[in-house]
């Protein structure tokens, strides 16, 4: 209990979160910001799946489809995955390696407090002449410069979207490697820590490249430039190499979190220390460095040099090589291991095993003449919501669970957690199960009718979606209902370690304002 | 326990800057988003913006250098100052490598497939018939006409001396520094960012000669695109080094810096090396080779 001294409390009023510099409240804000875009990003896949509950066109304009597909993709990815992984690292990070705070606190409000910013300007393109955007998230060119007076404001959200990811990125390597407790060594640190340092590099290094390809297309539009323009000597595939650069780091940049969550919880439930805790960090370094180097595969389709497509095709498939022995280190870490099933760890079980068949999908994606066939089918939509929501999202979810009473300092009711658990897996997997055997069949993506043929796998998927969205009501009532619960101790769970359950539950305003000694938490554990 | 000790790693109690800045950066995207979709007000819009940007940068470094002369920051705020900038620049670094490989890509692949290399023997025969793939080029199309390339020797070569005797400039100053000698460390100091600011002029002079002599300009296909991307963007940076070279100078006028603790100086002085590199990787690519 060492580093208790309490300075001051929190500030009073709405200041206290606007001029906030306290990681606790600003990653409570991070938090709060994605589960409100989650949400949004919902109704918007709400209005696609009603869309495409039956053939035919019902509900909505297939231009305002487009939009709903594309904004949907940008809101879920940089308004609900990567935020709430910040909000995540900026809660525990200070508590799990003993640092008083982050180490760059008021750049770190400013990295929320651009988030509403970009997404106001964002949302605010529904409403403009010629509709929000709608040539896809990817925003290739030449379809994405026929976009109404949204263009703009697109490209500018997407650049203060990359300001804040960069900056709270460096701010979350700046605290790992600068403000960890004296005896934690860098091998040392819990896995969720290592995760985020691989991908807060993957961010400091992609964003700005994402930053660079979206200015490119503003010039194109507006100042005449050339760089997607064939006539002028540019190559629209040109831009898809910058995007995908960007893009397939991105993908790892929300997945490598949650392997830090996972890697967090499996141990605490089966009660057994991480297995092979070092060659979990080296796959993520592996993964990490893999990523940069395969994003081709995105475009097998465009045309490119048989070598390059055989290069990129070999590069990805290697990529399953340290994905498994992450898979296989979680399953060891259970292997004859003392497990309970609360909610979080229901949430990682699943993971593990839903993200494991997204990973395959993967692979078959990975085979560039298979591609070819699945390219632009529901095939791909079914792979990447795979690895994005029962992982991504799960691994959030397990995440919230695990650490609200430290939060909150209540428990969480269990019966509405595993009811919340049963519904959204029940249904995740009634929704995107299905997408595999249309995209097999041919249906293709971001289109907002279809051949009669598809109509029984696309019903059952609208069932799913609307399920798990209504699902999702049931976490907004676990959480508001987690401030009356019983009070949670210190430790929380049986099986916990590592020094985020050495301070009191509530985490108090201020922890660590003197470095506690990690020691104090591995003995805890051994 | 209100008063704060070195032995404590500083946690400032709030700061309303980042709201501003947030503020400012609305009124910015919103004002350029408008402007560049043809509505006046926009530009004046986008000017509030960057005013409010300008006051809430002046307001928040002179809290920063405010606090740091009153003795707030330990050596380990110290440190995670100084890995913040290296990541920052690291992330700049990766801005322009978007540009570069921009350039690259055209260089190597585009423009030769537009030539019929490769497996795009059809492209060029039914598309672009008769194009022949060169460097610098405007493309097929021969977009913005024709356009003279702007020679390595001469205003470029001038440039490039100006620079790199600012790096070393600024190492002397450096040195002199950590060797406490003041007088040199201010000369020396002038002298980097005045290289720095005539840097920019002649940069100026250039674009204005490539834009009413040679008709080079940024709508010249690839060649145009690239060349003013690439030199634009560095020249910005370069201003913003200079400014930044010149509020330290005032610093150190001010009696600013200390030989063991000077992280101001070292973050500007490598954001000054980092300006000097790109220019080299441009020098060497964009106008040489």
């Amino acid at each position: 209990m060492s580093g208790m001294t309490t300075r001051h409390g929190p500030a009073k009023g709405i200041g206290r979160w606007l001029f906030s510099t306290n990681h606790k409240d600003i990653g409570t804000m991070y938090l709060v910001f994605s589960l409100v875009m989650f949400f949004v990003g919902g109704a918007m896949a709400m209005v696609i799946r009603s869309e495409l509950a039956i053939p035919g066109l019902q509900f909505v304009h297939p231009e305002f489809y487009n939009s709903m597909t594309t904004m949907h993709a940008l809101i879920m990815i940089f308004g609900g995955v990567m935020p709430a992984f910040v909000g995540l690292a900026n809660w525990m990070i200070p508590l799990m390696i003993g640092a008083p705070d982050m180490a760059l606190p008021r750049m770190n409000n400013w990295s929320f407090w651009i988030l509403p910013v970009a997404f106001g300007i964002l949302l605010s393109t529904l409403l403009m002449p010629g509709g929000a955007p709608a040539g896809g998230w990817t925003m290739y060119p030449p379809l994405v410069l026929q976009t109404g007076d949204a263009f703009p404001y697109l490209i500018f959200s997407i650049h203060l979207m990359g300001i804040s990811s960069i900056m709270g990125a460096i701010n979350v390597i700046v605290t790992i490697i600068n403000m960890r407790a004296p005896d934690m060594t860098l091998l040392k640190m819990p896995m969720f820590v290592w995760t985020w340092l691989i991908t807060a590099y993957l961010l400091i290094a992609v964003m700005p490249v994402l930053a660079g390809a979206v200015t490119m297309l503003l010039t194109d539009q507006f100042f005449g430039t050339s760089f997607f323009l064939a006539a002028g000597g540019g190559d629209p595939v040109m831009f898809q190499h910058i995007f995908w650069f960007f893009g397939h780091p991105e993908v790892y940049i929300m997945i490598l979190p949650a392997f830090g969550v996972v890697s967090e919880i499996i141990p605490t439930f089966s009660r057994k220390k991480l297995f092979g805790h070092d060659s979990m960090v080296y796959a993520a370094a592996s993964i990490a460095f893999l990523s940069f180097i395969v994003w081709a595969h995105h475009m097998f389709t465009v045309g490119m040099p048989l070598s390059g497509q055989l290069f990129f095709m070999f590069a990805t498939m290697l990529i399953a090589v340290p994905t498994g022995v992450k898979v296989f280190n979680w399953v060891a870490t259970m292997w004859r291991g003392a497990m309970t099933f609360e909610t979080p760890m229901l949430f990682s079980l699943a993971f593990v095993f839903l993200f494991t068949i997204g990973g395959f999908s993967g692979l078959m994606l990975a085979a560039a003449p298979a591609d070819i066939q699945y390219h632009d089918t529901y095939f791909v939509v079914a792979h990447f919501h795979y690895v994005l929501v029962p992982g991504s999202i799960f691994a959030i979810m397990a995440a919230v669970y695990y650490w609200l009473p430290k939060w909150t300092g209540h428990m969480y009711n269990e019966t509405l957690g595993k009811t919340h658990f049963w519904a959204s897996t029940i249904f995740v997997n009634l929704t995107f199960f299905p997408m595999h055997f249309l995209g097999l069949a041919g249906m293709p993506r971001r289109i907002p009718d279809y051949s009669t043929q598809f109509t029984d796998f696309n019903t059952v998927a609208s069932i799913g979606a609307i399920g798990f969205g209504l699902s999702q009501l049931i976490f907004v009532l676990v959480i508001v209902t987690a401030w009356k619960g019983s009070k949670a101790t210190d430790r929380v769970w049986e099986g916990s370690h590592g020094l985020e359950w050495t301070v009191p539950s509530p985490a108090p305003y201020h922890t660590f304002e003197t470095p506690p000694k990690a020691r104090i938490a591995n003995e805890a554990f051994e | 326990m209100t008063t704060h000790t070195e032995d404590r790693y500083y946690v400032p109690h709030g700061s309303h800057w980042p709201i501003v800045g947030s503020a400012g950066l609305l009124l910015l995207m919103v004002g350029v988003s408008s402007w560049l979709n043809g509505g006046d007000a926009g530009f004046y819009v986008m000017m509030a913006g960057v005013a409010v940007i300008i006051f809430m940068i002046t307001g928040w470094f002179a809290n920063v250098i405010g606090e740091s002369q009153a003795g707030l920051y330990n050596l380990q705020v110290d440190h995670s100052f100084r890995q913040g900038m290296f990541w920052f620049i690291f992330s700049e670094i990766m801005f322009f490598a978007a540009f570069f490989g921009a350039l690259f890509y055209a260089r190597n692949m585009s423009i030769p497939w537009l030539g019929g290399s490769s497996n795009n023997f059809f492209t060029n025969l039914l598309l672009w018939q008769g194009y022949e793939s060169t460097w610098p080029t405007n493309g097929p199309g021969g977009v913005g006409g024709e356009y003279e390339a702007m020679p390595p020797f001469g205003l470029p070569l001038i440039n490039t001396v100006l620079l790199l005797t600012s790096s070393i400039t600024i190492t002397i100053a450096h040195h002199s520094l950590l060797a406490g000698k003041r007088a040199p460390l201010a000369i020396f100091l002038a002298a980097t960012f005045l290289l720095g600011f005539t840097f920019v002029y002649l940069q100026g002079v250039e674009y204005v000669e490539a834009y009413e002599h040679m008709n080079l300009k940024l709508t010249s296909g690839i060649y145009g695109s690239t060349f003013y991307m690439l030199t634009g963007f560095h020249g910005m940076h370069v201003t913003i080094g200079a400014i930044m070279l010149t509020v330290i100078f005032f610093r150190v006028l001010k009696g600013h810096f200390t030989r063991e603790k000077h992280f101001a100086f070292e973050a500007v002085a490598w954001y000054w090396h980092f300006v000097d590199v790109v220019w080299i990787g441009l020098y060497v690519f964009v106008y040489w080779m």
